[in-house]
């Protein structure tokens, strides 16, 4: 049997499925890519849950390099970040901007009061609608936001030890070696 | 009297257009173009529905945001817009056409193009073959004459 150009067109064919598919199927879906980078931190004015007669803005980040943290007592994998968030906040690594998303304040302040207040303010959004402006599919989600308030990095999925020793941390560096 | 009940016929008919010009949308009309909004909405949580028929809460507060907007006076394409803008074009249902659609969008096209012309290429070959071996003049000749002698010998 000869092989003529002709027999060839199937395994090529197979072969560029092959590639496109162990491409897109490995991907993460929920994954997606963000559209925030490089962009300003969206304006808000929520109240602090805390303090629910203050309001916190987006003067928060004025000159520092900052860490928000999209969080709800009822996620359940920001239970296990929880703990490396206390650690960082104990180090003075970062501050870190809390968002207590689609929550009640009981529940919210509960939850902190349980586990620790790694926080250096908690944002109350009840009705997403800071975490809709933030283009955020799920909790937790963190954004390391630079000195002039821009979104400069995007982390989806709960921080652990090492995701900030080797990912988030040197970025943190880098941003505040900045002027 | 047919003329005048036309007449208000088509007024009401035109009724629902009118507040699209007017500042502030009637209710039943914020209703209707959020479900047109949320439907060509996707929902980033369970990301195969549109937001108007999700359970996800991540939904519900985008449908609740979809009619403040279009309260606030925003046209159904600002609401894509500002959707779109924050999630990307993954939160659009129907992808837009954009350089890293044309694959999508084109192949289809393409293809069916590709194919007819290899089918017409193909009809026209065939054909070729059929028209090519006629006998000659002398063949022809030679051809009667033994028809004709089988004929006589039969």
């Amino acid at each position: 049997m000869k092989l003529t150009w002709k027999g060839i067109i199937p395994l090529v064919v197979f072969l560029a499925l092959g590639i496109a598919f162990a491409i897109g199927l490995t991907k993460d879906p929920s994954k997606l890519p963000s559209q925030m980078i490089n962009r300003p931190f969206p304006d808000f004015s929520l109240p602090d849950l805390l303090d629910m007669d203050v309001t916190i803005d987006q003067s928060y980040f004025d000159g520092q390099v900052t860490l928000v943290n999209i969080f709800g007592s009822w996620c359940v994998a920001c239970d296990q970040e929880h703990p490396v968030l206390m650690k960082l906040a104990r180090n003075n690594e970062i501050p870190i901007l809390g968002v207590d998303w689609r929550d009640t304040v009981e529940k919210g302040r509960r939850w902190l009061a349980r586990g620790g207040n790694p926080y250096t303010r908690v944002v109350f959004d009840a009705d997403s609608m800071l975490a809709i402006d933030l283009g955020v599919t799920g909790a937790p989600e963190s954004f390391i936001v630079d000195k002039q308030g821009n979104i400069r990095y995007k982390f989806i999925g709960p921080i652990t030890e090492k995701i900030w020793r080797d990912e988030l941390k040197p970025f943190v560096l880098m941003l505040e070696a900045e002027q | 009297m047919k003329i005048i009940f036309i007449w208000v016929v088509a007024v009401f008919m035109y009724l629902p257009a009118l507040p699209v010009m007017a500042q502030t949308p009637s209710e039943a009309e914020i209703e209707l173009r959020a479900k047109e909004v949320g439907r060509a909405l996707r929902c980033v949580v369970c990301q195969n529905q549109p937001i108007e028929e999700s359970d996800a809460s991540l939904a519900q507060d985008m449908r609740k945001l979809v009619r403040a907007r279009i309260r606030k006076g925003d046209s159904n394409e600002e609401v894509m817009a500002f959707m779109q803008n924050r999630y990307g074009d993954f939160v659009l249902l129907k992808p837009p056409v954009q350089a890293n659609t044309y694959l999508l969008w084109f192949t289809p096209a393409a293809l069916l193009g590709f194919f007819l012309i290899w089918y017409v290429v193909r009809v026209r070959r065939g054909s070729a073959k059929i028209d090519a071996p006629t006998l000659s003049a002398d063949e022809l000749k030679r051809f009667t004459a033994l028809a004709n002698d089988q004929e006589k010998n039969q």
